[in-house]
């Protein structure tokens, strides 16, 4: 056949279409991708190796700032760890919020992954119309916490503090006025013939091959594998609500697309019902050895001030043992492994970051396209590169 | 006095340098460099209801040939520096850079072994926007500042 | 399935190579000699019943100062029976080499390059084994304990 010369092109670190620092190596023969290879590591900042150093209370803020785009999933999924290890029973209340509060954040986090991947692929006014309902949510999140981004909410045991007043109504708005929303996004892309043509039939993984490379979340389950955490091993009470779990069949671009589309609506029931439902008592559970004392009580009791001033500066001492929590991200699976020496600080900390696994399957999923392929199969992964190199 | 009463209400008259200074300060184009979670908010400054094309600035140049502002909002690491400085090569004169949030300007919660400390360290910078993340606005009044900065600009310095 | 089921059939199959096996908060652990860790994964995958077809992770601890310093971790779980297993499988500090299981997985590809880079514990037969997360230059394994944090 002679000598077939292939072109390497660069693609990032820089790049607008990555969604953050990632490089991808493209060995091409003209349009065509023989093979690419991702090439990760830009933003490993050690947040494992920093986790050492942290008391199991100070590792929270650490856990934010991996997904980024979904920062009280991190949250929950590592106090779960923490409580798992522990022994804790979280009270319903605090269930409730919190499955309040990560669906909240699922809704968001598709919502950007919808907004930044059509823009990729040439439609832009889905991008402003996302980030308005997605503002909407962190206005909701900056009631509760105080910040948009980087929650820092939950705590072990429970809740850092109860929900504001005017918190329910406010959301009980959202959910009502969320589904019209959703109906605007289809009418821009559904049937739209262009975004058709881009993704249909664009980069489809197999069942057998999905499961063989550890993919989860959306992606798994766009290739027709009804796999979701919430269903098979639920956590926080989520065995309470009722909601189905969408699946694609041909696990291609389309297919994610609609998968996550219709978990944004599946989200707002969760979140509708969980507004209807969530239980009077307490927020945290009520053990000293873990939990604050009250301010006001810091403020007027010498033994509280002792009690507060000792959790905040040394923590407190986990039993040695090691443990596994996972939950279901909107990415995929997150999870958590604590190995505990019976000190205050974690041994282990592992993160199991489930775009990580995403990505390693894109060789796979762009071979034999064309380079204009990649951009909507990078941005269908749906990835956050602090997840995948911490 | 002298000419400005000749030519009334119809003609504008300025330095040469204010003119220059107003032109670059009022479109000042970004080159799109989010390395982690504060390129989320500056994402949304950009969008629909922060609005950075206010400013003039609603175009993030892919390419840093065609940007006169980097926006540094993320944390930078050692593996990644030096792509962040090659980039700034690249941006012809005048630039500016604004170190957003705390990793870009001293490294952030995360000293360790893989995380530059500021990105002061290797690039000259001209605003630094606390905040982990900063909000819009907190991105939108560091721009503001630049501004105000860009307009007291001595062209022969340049 | 429980403890007895799993260690019976591991046994009957791979006799020696069973350590120890416990259950922890739940969890079924197996620890097993690091010669035999492909062959019982090869097992537990394409084994009808057990059916081990997700490799959920992979990860190293390093134990300084105790010995054996280094254990890798292999999580595996069945999507078929929601079963769900560790494994683990103990190595020196000089020279830690154990199997790499990418030819049962394709997942525990990226995994081992991510342990050889923070651990440096190398997986024989791994067909591209070197740094994933810091550069290719880089000196030192940073999540070992006798590595500052600060490097």
């Amino acid at each position: 056949m002679g000598d077939i010369s292939t072109m390497t092109l660069n693609m990032g670190p820089q790049h607008p279409s990555t969604h953050g620092v990632l490089r991808v190596i493209l060995e091409l023969d003209g349009e065509v991708v023989v093979k690419a290879t991702p090439d990760i590591g830009y933003l490993h900042r050690g947040l494992e190796k920093l986790a050492e150093s942290k008391t199991y209370h100070q590792c929270i803020p650490l856990t934010d700032r991996l997904d980024y785009v979904a920062g009280m999933s991190n949250n929950l999924a590592y106090v779960l760890a923490v409580e798992k290890l522990l022994g804790l029973e979280v009270p319903p209340r605090a269930q409730a919020i919190r499955v309040l509060l990560c669906e909240l954040q699922r809704i968001a986090s598709h919502l950007f992954w919808l907004g930044t991947h059509a823009h990729d692929i040439g439609a832009m006014t889905p991008l402003f119309y996302a980030l308005r309902e997605r503002d909407e949510i962190l206005f909701l999140f900056e009631r509760v916490c105080g910040s948009r981004l980087t929650p820092s909410f939950f705590r072990v045991g429970g809740l850092a503090q109860d929900l504001p007043e005017g918190f329910e109504e406010k959301c009980r708005e959202f959910t009502l006025s969320f589904p019209a929303h959703v109906d605007e996004y289809e009418t821009l892309l559904t049937q739209n013939e262009i975004w058709m043509r881009r993704t249909r039939g664009v980069g489809s993984i197999s069942a057998e091959e999905a499961i063989n490379q550890g993919l989860s979340g959306p992606i798994l389950r766009a290739s027709n594998v009804n796999w979701d955490l919430r269903k098979a091993f639920p956590y926080s009470g989520y065995e309470k609500y009722e909601f189905f779990v969408p699946t694609g069949k041909k696990g291609d671009v389309y297919d994610r697309y609609l998968v996550r589309l219709m978990e944004m609506r599946q989200s707002n029931e969760i979140v509708r019902q969980a507004l209807d439902r969530i239980p009077g008592g307490p927020v945290i559970v009520q053990d000293p050895k873990f939990v604050y004392p009250p301010k006001d009580r810091v403020q007027q009791s010498i033994e509280a001030l002792i009690h507060q001033f000792h959790l905040a500066s040394s923590g407190f001492p986990v039993p040695s043992g090691e443990v596994y929590a996972g939950i279901e991200s909107p990415k995929g699976e997150l999870g958590f492994y604590l190995v505990s020496d019976g000190s205050n600080k974690p041994w282990r900390f592992r993160v199991r970051p489930p775009s990580f696994f995403n990505l390693s399957s894109l060789s796979t999923l762009v071979q034999g396209r064309l380079v204009a392929d990649v951009v909507a199969i990078i941005g269908s992964i749906d990835i956050v590169l602090a997840e995948i190199d911490r | 006095m002298g000419i400005e009463t000749q030519l009334g209400n119809n003609v504008l008259t300025t330095s040469l340098e204010k003119l220059v200074n107003w032109a670059r300060r009022s479109s000042l184009w970004p080159a799109g460099f989010g390395l982690a979670c504060c390129a989320l908010e500056m994402i949304v400054a950009a969008a629909a209801r922060y609005d950075l094309a206010r400013f003039g600035m609603e175009v993030f140049r892919p390419s840093p040939r065609q940007a006169d502002l980097m926006i540094v909002a993320g944390t930078v690491t050692k593996k990644m520096l030096p792509a962040v400085v090659r980039i700034y090569e690249q941006m012809p004169e005048p630039k500016w850079v604004i170190a957003m949030g705390a990793c870009a300007s001293t490294g952030g919660i995360f000293d360790t072994y893989a995380t530059v400390q500021g990105i002061d360290q290797y690039l000259p910078v001209d605003v630094y926007i606390p905040g982990c993340p900063p909000r819009p606005e907190a991105l939108i009044y560091g721009i503001l500042k630049l501004h105000e900065k860009i307009g007291k600009e001595k062209l022969v310095e340049r | 399935m429980d403890l007895d089921s799993i260690v019976n059939r591991v046994k009957g199959s791979f006799p020696g190579s069973l350590l120890q096996a416990s259950v922890s908060r739940g969890e079924i652990m197996l620890h097993l000699r690091s010669e035999d860790i492909l062959p019982v994964c090869r097992f537990l995958h394409n084994d009808s019943q057990l059916a081990f077809d997700y490799l959920v992770d992979l990860f190293g601890v390093d134990f300084h100062p105790r010995d054996p310093r280094f254990q890798v971790v292999y999580h595996l779980r069945s999507l078929k029976t929601k079963e769900r297993l560790w494994l683990k499988v103990s190595l020196p500090a000089q020279a830690p080499r154990v199997a790499s299981l990418t030819p049962v997985w394709k997942a525990a590809d990226w995994l081992e390059r991510e342990a050889f880079d923070m651990f440096g514990i190398t997986f024989e037969g791994h067909p591209d084994l070197r740094r994933i997360l810091l550069p290719p230059d880089w000196q030192g394994y940073p999540l070992r304990k006798d590595y500052p944090l600060r490097g």
